[in-house]
């Protein structure tokens, strides 16, 4: 029998769960085609063929052809990279901010503390897609400025949650050991508080990718997120509603890509949250 | 319970401060002058006009006079006039006091995110109870499936695919706008109906993810609740089961709810951007989203503001239905 380690008890539980298994697989799976991008689609995702345009699906082109002939299975595919940088830069954007918040907050509470608590009850109160959108209008669209500016709008839950764990760390006799050895703040903070409350800031991370995934397709599919030619789910389901009445296969096709990925990080979010969660460990375990 | 609101409301006064001087700062801080806009759209302006215009903004002051300048007009709600070419006052073009009721756009905007509201709070209840209730059935498991779809949903995806259903292929139901062309000429009947089978689809669009996320929390508060052992009690004593449900329970499993909702908000809010230019519905996520893209500077500041003050009302709405909810809150006072 395997030793009673949290590691070894997380991942018998997560592999408990057969659907946050799925999740995480079908996660590897869109790293590997948007790695293999490349290699896998069928064409170049900007090749234009003008003779064949706004076909149906069909052998040659298994998910049809956009408005100019672009094969759409290759732009999906192409649109895996677009969608999980985004997600992954954005996140690590919103996860260096909510961390050195919520620490500096927990930690040394106080008017700073105050402070950062007031500007996080700010930026939750103007709802966060009219705040992406303004600061939008004024930059150029380009992917990294939408992952600046949205890990720049969803760093608050992180922030929190960081806060919450250091509160109940910082007086422990551990830290106050470490404290009384003279260590350093940052080397306290980081060293003894934070590597031990990394499981939720994980959780929280990877359901954050879902969220930023969304909310990258929803700006490309408004126009102003990524921009044509660059193929993103976005984009091409903007197509898809111009040509809403003739081209259904432009809507369903990169829709169903987000709806899958999105799903597959909520599973595996929730999955590694529950599994992380020691009231609801079996005695079995 | 008066003392307790008093006190929020002043809670709210700092907030509602923060929010301005964010809407403010997001434009000043973004690269060239908020006028330069206006002028290109007129290349032929003089520079002597370009100065009054300027003066008109006070831009040639520092950013924090140009800021206290702009919160004390919009104090009496004077958000300035619109760079559009009509030039109206912003004010006017979110609650156009000439135009019926039906037609301003916050009140469009407002009137669906409430009826979407009452949808969401009429189903996720039942269903977050019927979950817990009957844990680990299958219509609890069907109910998990259809959440975390719901929670994954691309709204503007499921948008596209039902307009094409219920819209193109089927016919049933208009995809676009809030009334027909020939709305004029409809008999009464003909109105309420065309009014209503416009609102149909998006209404359920911005339902079903909200829908998804609260049974799924009713169900998780209710399952907490079951457990205590003030249910044991009432059980002990000999209630039907309905009763210790539905009194005993519910009550409490509530009080989470109505945190949510009251966070919420401004996701909803926001997420009228999305389902008004889908549907193309002429409401005030639709009008921030063209003046977004025409920088149109104080007309997006102004929906920013009121975008905020609107979460606010919300989160003390909120308040007060927790208060009403829970006993204890009122007793503390």
């Amino acid at each position: 029998m395997k030793a009673h380690s949290l590691k070894n008890v997380f991942w018998r539980r997560f592999k408990k769960n057969r659907l946050t298994l799925a999740g995480g697989i079908v996660v590897l799976l869109m790293f590997l085609v948007a790695l293999l991008a490349p290699f896998i689609s069928p064409y170049k995702p900007d090749d234009i063929d003008r003779k064949h345009i706004l076909e149906a699906p069909s052998p040659k082109h298994p998910l049809g052809t956009d408005d100019l002939g672009r094969d759409v299975l290759s732009r999906v595919i192409w649109g895996a990279r677009i969608s999980l940088s985004v997600g992954f830069v954005a996140v690590g954007i919103a996860v260096v901010i909510g961390i050195m918040l919520g620490a500096v907050s927990g930690y040394y509470g106080g008017w700073m503390d105050s402070i950062i608590m007031r500007f996080i009850d700010i930026m939750l109160s103007i709802p966060t897609f009219f705040l992406i959108l303004a600061v939008i209008a004024f930059i150029e669209p380009s992917i990294w400025n939408i992952m600046i500016v949205i890990g720049l709008t969803s760093w608050m839950g992180v922030a929190r949650l960081v806060r919450a764990e250091v509160l109940s760390l910082k007086e422990r006799e551990y830290v106050l050991a470490a404290k009384a050895l003279g260590a350093a703040d940052v080397n306290i903070i980081f060293r003894h508080i934070m590597i031990n409350s990394m499981a939720p800031v994980f959780v929280s991370a990877v359901l954050g990718i879902a969220g930023a995934v969304l909310i990258e397709s929803a700006l490309s599919f408004l126009g102003i997120g990524v921009q044509p030619p660059t193929p993103s789910w976005g984009n091409i389901l903007n197509l898809g509603k111009d040509n809403i009445e003739i081209a259904w296969w432009l809507s369903v096709f990169p829709g169903l890509a987000i709806l899958i990925t999105v799903l597959s990080y909520n599973l595996m979010g929730e999955g590694m949250r529950d599994a992380l969660d020691p009231r609801l460990w079996d005695v079995e375990i | 319970m008066f003392a307790y609101l008093i006190k929020r409301l002043l809670e709210m006064i700092p907030t509602l401060f923060g929010i301005t001087l964010i809407s403010f700062l997001i434009i000043h801080l973004a690269p060239g002058k908020p006028t330069d806009i206006l002028t290109e759209l007129n290349p032929k302006i003089t520079p002597e006009a370009r100065e009054r215009l300027e003066k008109m903004y006070n831009l040639d002051k520092p950013v924090i006079v140009q800021y206290g300048l702009w919160l004390k007009r919009i104090v009496k709600l004077n958000f300035g006039e619109s760079f559009s070419t009509d030039r109206r006052p912003v004010m006017q073009k979110i609650w156009d006091k000439k135009q019926p009721l039906l037609d301003r756009r916050l009140f469009i905007t407002l009137m669906i995110n409430l009826i979407t509201f009452a949808i969401i709070l009429a189903i996720s209840i039942p269903i977050g109870v019927s979950s817990a209730t009957h844990q680990n059935s299958l219509y609890d498991k069907m109910m998990t499936t259809t959440v975390f779809i719901g929670f994954a949903m691309p709204s503007f995806w499921f948008a596209l695919l039902l307009m094409m259903f219920f819209g193109v292929y089927l016919g049933w139901l208009p995809i676009s706008g809030l009334k027909s062309l020939n709305y004029d000429a409809l008999p009464l009947l003909g109105k309420i109906w065309d009014r209503i089978s416009h609102l149909i689809l998006p209404v359920f669009i911005s339902a079903f993810g909200g829908l998804a996320g609260d049974s799924r929390f009713m169900r998780s508060s209710m399952l907490e609740v079951v457990r205590q052992d003030y249910v044991t009690v009432a059980r002990a004593k000999g209630l039907p089961e309905k009763k210790v449900i539905y009194k005993h329970a519910l009550r409490n499993a509530l009080l989470p709810l109505i945190t949510l909702i009251g966070l919420s908000v401004p996701g909803m809010i926001g997420g009228s951007v999305i389902l008004e230019s889908v549907f193309g519905i002429p409401g005030m996520g639709q009008l921030f989203f063209m003046s977004v893209m025409t920088r149109d500077y104080p007309m997006v500041m102004c929906i920013l503001t009121i975008g905020g003050m609107l979460t606010l009302v919300g989160n003390l709405l909120a308040d007060i239905g927790y208060m009403l909810a829970d006993p204890r809150i009122r007793a503390r006072q």
